[in-house]
C-alpha cells in the first residue's frame, strides 16, 4: 500500500531526475525527440542576477510621478527614409500566423498599437488583420519565404530579416500537420494537413556579402523608405553582430538562448546559444567596436518578463527589448482559468508548453476555429496594453531612481551582479566590491 | 526610355519602374555590366530589355513585367517573382526562380545549382541543363530542364513537377520518377511552347515527390 510507504526517506537522484526519467520511458515508447513550444526551462544567469543602484547622494534621482523620463525610441535611423518611432522601448516578436491564431495575431496588434509599439510577423506571411490593426509593422523575411510578396513587403514598417532565432540557432521551423488549417495552407502554398518544414538557411544567398547585396534588392524594392533588421539567435554574437552591420543592416535584434518558440525539439531549446545576459554585453561590445553603437540600433529578446528586464537590457546598452512569451501569456497562455483543459491535456497551467500540438485552450495557439474563438482580440488587445504599460512604468520608476531624464541614459554603471556568473557576463562587479572576472580593471 | 546604368546607377531604373512605367512603357537598359538587383520589384506590365550581363537579383519580385536579358545573370535572378516574364538568353548562376510564386522564367542555356529551390508556383523553362539541388524543397510550380540535370534533383520536393529531357544525375530524398500521362504531354507541350523551344515530348521524363516524407514518422529517419 502506497500510503505505508514513508516517502520522506526517498532520495531523488540529481542525474536521473524525475523529468528526466519520464523523458527516458517517453522516447522508449514513442522513438521520437520532444517537440515543444515556450523557451528554455532550465536554470540560466539572468537579468534577475544582476541589481540597479539607486541614485544617493553622487547622484539626484528624478521625483517619482512628476519629473520627465523619456522612453521613446527611433528605430532604423542608418539608411530608412522613413526610421519607426516606437513610445516605449518594447516591442512585439516575430511569432507566426500558424503557430497562432488569427485572434492572437489581431490581440497583438491591438496590442502593441494601444501603446505606440510595433509588432512583427512571423513565418506565415502577412495577414489583413494583423496589418490593419498593427500602427507599426515589421514584416519578416525568412528563410521559407512562406507568403513573402513584393506587395506585403511595401505594406510594411520595416523589414527583419531572420538569420536566426535564440530557441534553435542554425535550426529551421516546424510546423506540424495537424496546425495546417486551409487557410494556413493557402497562405503558405503547400496542401493541407502536411508537416511543414522552414529552411534552416535562405534559399539565395549564404554569407554575409550575399546577404549586403540581398539588403540592397529589399532596399531597392521598398524604395529606401523602411529600416532592415537583422535578427540572430545569439551564439557567436560578437562576430554575427558585426557581420550584420557591415552587411548593411539598420537594426541587430539578438534573440538569447531563452527565447520562446512556437515548435523545436526539447534538445535544441536547452543545450544551443548563449543566454540573453552575455548576448547583449557582446552584442553592445561588437557595436562599440565598430563605431555604431546607437547609430544600429540594438534590440534584445530572450526571457524579458518585467521593466526590470527592459531596465538592465538598456543599461547594458540595449535600445530597445522584444518580447513573445510574456505577451501570450498576458494573453490568457497558462492562465489558472482553463486549469481543467489544461488537465485534460496531461498539463497544468504554469507549464504548458505544447504549442506545437495545435490544442491550445486558450486560443492562443491553435489554428482550430472553435479554440480561436475563445480568444477576444479585443479583450487580448487591452491585456497585452496593459501589461505593457506595466513594462514601461516600471522601467521609468527605475531610471528616475537612478536619477535617468531618458531610460537610455541608464548604463552599466548603474548595475551590479549578484554572482560572479552574471558578473563575468555582464561585466559589471560583483556587488560590493570592484571586482569583475576575466576583466582586469584599469582604475 | 532608356537607362545606361553607367551614367544613371540602378536607383533610378528601378524608381521609374515602380513609379513611372505603366503597362505600355518599354524600358531599354545599356551597360548593366553584371550590376546587382537591376529591374528588381517592377510592378506594371512594361517591357524591360536589358542589353548584357546582369549581377545578383535580376528581376527579383517581378509582377507584370516582361523582362529580357540579353546576356548571362547572377545569382538569384527573379527570385520570389509572382508573375510577368522573364527571359535570359545566356545561363543563369545559383539559385534562380528560388521561392517564385508565379508566371514564366526562361533560361535559354543552363542554370547553375538549386535552379527553382523553393518554388511556389512558378514555371521555369532551361534550355540547356541545371546544377545540383535543383528545386530543393519546391512546394508548387513547374521546372521543363531540356538538358541534363545534376545530383539531388527534387530534394524533399513537395507538389512541384519537374521534366526534364536528358539526363537525371541523381534524385534528392524522397524524389521519384512518376509515369509521363496525358495531362502531362498537355501542361509540357504547353510549357515548352510558352518558352518558345520545341523537343520531342517523348524524350523527357517527369519526376516529382513520393510524399513518404510529408509526416515525420519515425521509420523514415534513415531518408534524412
Ligand atoms: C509561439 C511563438 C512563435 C514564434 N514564431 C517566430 C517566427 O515566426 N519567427 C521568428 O523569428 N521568431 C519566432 N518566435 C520567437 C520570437 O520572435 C522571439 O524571438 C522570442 O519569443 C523571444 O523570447 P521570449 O519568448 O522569451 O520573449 C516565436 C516565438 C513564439 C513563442
Amino acid at each position: 500500500m502506497s500510503d505505508k510507504i514513508d516517502r520522506s526517506w526517498l532520495l531523488e537522484s540529481a542525474t536521473f531526475s524525475r523529468p528526466v526519467i519520464r523523458e527516458i520511458q517517453r522516447a522508449a515508447r514513442e522513438g521520437i525527440y520532444d517537440i515543444r513550444g515556450f523557451g528554455a526551462k532550465r536554470k540560466l544567469p539572468t537579468f534577475d542576477d544582476l541589481l540597479l543602484l539607486g541614485a544617493s547622494m553622487s547622484r539626484y534621482p528624478l521625483e517619482g510621478y512628476r519629473e520627465k523620463c523619456d522612453t521613446r525610441v527611433t528605430l532604423g535611423t542608418r539608411f530608412a527614409a522613413r526610421p519607426l518611432e516606437i513610445a516605449t522601448p518594447v516591442t512585439i516578436a516575430g511569432m507566426s500566423f500558424g503557430a497562432l491564431s488569427a485572434q492572437a495575431k489581431e490581440g497583438l496588434a491591438r496590442g502593441a498599437t494601444e501603446v505606440g509599439t510595433s509588432t512583427t510577423t512571423g513565418d506565415g506571411g502577412m495577414t489583413p488583420e494583423e496589418r490593419e490593426h498593427s500602427k507599426l509593422l515589421v514584416y519578416q523575411y525568412l528563410p521559407s519565404r512562406y507568403g513573402m510578396n513584393p506587395d506585403d513587403l511595401r505594406k510594411a514598417d520595416a523589414v527583419e530579416i531572420v538569420v536566426g532565432q535564440g530557441a534553435k540557432p542554425g535550426g529551421g521551423g516546424m510546423l506540424l500537420g495537424q496546425k495546417i488549417s486551409d487557410r494556413v495552407a493557402e497562405m503558405r502554398d503547400l496542401p493541407k494537413g502536411i508537416d511543414q518544414r522552414s529552411a534552416c538557411r535562405h534559399p539565395d544567398w549564404t554569407g554575409p556579402d550575399d546577404l549586403e547585396i540581398k539588403i540592397q534588392e529589399l532596399r531597392e524594392i521598398t524604395d529606401w523608405q523602411v529600416p532592415i533588421y537583422i535578427k540572430v539567435g545569439a551564439t557567436r554574437t560578437f562576430f554575427d553582430v558585426q557581420l550584420a552591420v557591415k552587411a548593411g543592416a539598420d537594426v541587430v535584434v539578438v534573440d538569447g538562448m531563452q527565447g520562446g518558440t512556437a515548435a523545436t525539439q526539447d534538445v535544441f531549446i536547452e543545450h544551443v546559444g548563449i543566454p540573453t545576459l552575455p548576448a547583449v554585453r557582446i552584442a553592445v561590445d561588437a557595436l562599440k567596436d565598430l563605431g555604431m553603437h546607437r547609430e544600429v540600433q540594438l534590440i534584445v529578446s530572450g526571457g524579458i518578463r518585467s521593466g526590470a528586464d527592459v531596465a538592465k537590457a538598456l543599461a547594458l546598452g540595449a535600445d530597445a527589448v522584444s518580447i513573445g512569451t510574456a505577451a501570450l501569456i498576458a494573453m490568457g497562455d497558462n492562465s489558472p482559468e482553463f486549469e481543467k483543459d489544461y488537465n485534460e491535456l496531461g498539463s497544468s497551467a504554469g507549464y504548458y508548453d505544447d504549442y506545437q500540438d495545435g490544442q491550445d485552450p486558450t486560443g492562443i495557439s491553435t489554428q482550430d476555429p472553435g479554440l480561436g474563438a475563445r480568444l477576444d482580440p479585443a479583450m487580448a488587445g487591452r491585456r497585452v496594453a496593459n501589461y505593457l504599460r506595466v513594462l514601461t512604468l516600471e522601467l521609468q520608476t527605475l531610471a528616475r531612481a537612478a536619477g535617468k531624464t531618458n531610460v537610455r541614459n541608464l548604463e552599466p554603471e548603474d548595475l551590479v551582479a549578484l554572482t560572479v556568473e552574471a558578473s563575468a557576463m555582464a561585466r559589471v562587479p560583483l556587488a560590493g566590491t570592484d571586482w569583475i572576472p576575466g576583466f582586469e580593471q584599469k582604475r | 526610355m532608356e537607362f545606361d546604368l553607367a551614367e544613371t546607377g540602378v536607383r533610378e531604373l528601378n524608381r521609374f519602374l515602380h513609379d513611372t512605367a505603366s503597362s505600355g512603357s518599354r524600358v531599354e537598359v545599356g551597360n548593366p555590366s553584371g550590376r546587382h538587383n537591376i529591374a528588381v520589384g517592377a510592378m506594371h506590365g512594361c517591357t524591360v530589355r536589358i542589353n548584357g550581363h546582369v549581377g545578383y537579383y535580376c528581376a527579383g519580385m517581378n509582377r507584370n513585367a516582361d523582362i529580357v536579358v540579353r546576356g548571362n545573370a547572377g545569382p538569384g535572378l527573379a527570385e520570389n517573382m509572382m508573375s510577368g516574364t522573364v527571359r535570359v538568353q545566356g545561363n543563369a548562376s545559383q539559385y534562380c526562380g528560388a521561392t517564385a510564386h508565379g508566371g514564366l522564367l526562361v533560361v535559354e542555356g543552363d542554370a547553375s545549382a538549386r535552379c527553382g529551390i523553393s518554388l511556389k508556383g512558378l514555371d521555369i523553362v532551361v534550355g540547356g541543363s541545371i546544377g545540383h539541388m535543383s528545386a530543393f524543397m519546391a512546394q508548387t510550380g513547374r521546372l521543363v530542364v531540356c538538358g541534363d540535370a545534376a545530383e539531388s534533383l527534387g530534394d524533399s520536393i513537395y507538389e512541384a513537377r519537374i521534366y526534364v529531357r536528358g539526363k537525371a544525375a541523381g534524385l534528392g530524398t524522397d524524389c521519384i520518377e512518376k509515369p509521363m500521362e496525358g495531362e502531362h504531354f498537355e501542361e509540357l507541350g504547353e510549357l515548352l511552347d510558352r518558352a518558345g523551344m520545341s523537343h520531342p515530348m517523348r524524350e523527357f521524363r517527369r519526376y516529382g515527390s513520393a510524399r513518404r516524407l510529408y509526416n515525420f514518422d519515425v521509420d523514415n529517419a534513415s531518408a534524412y
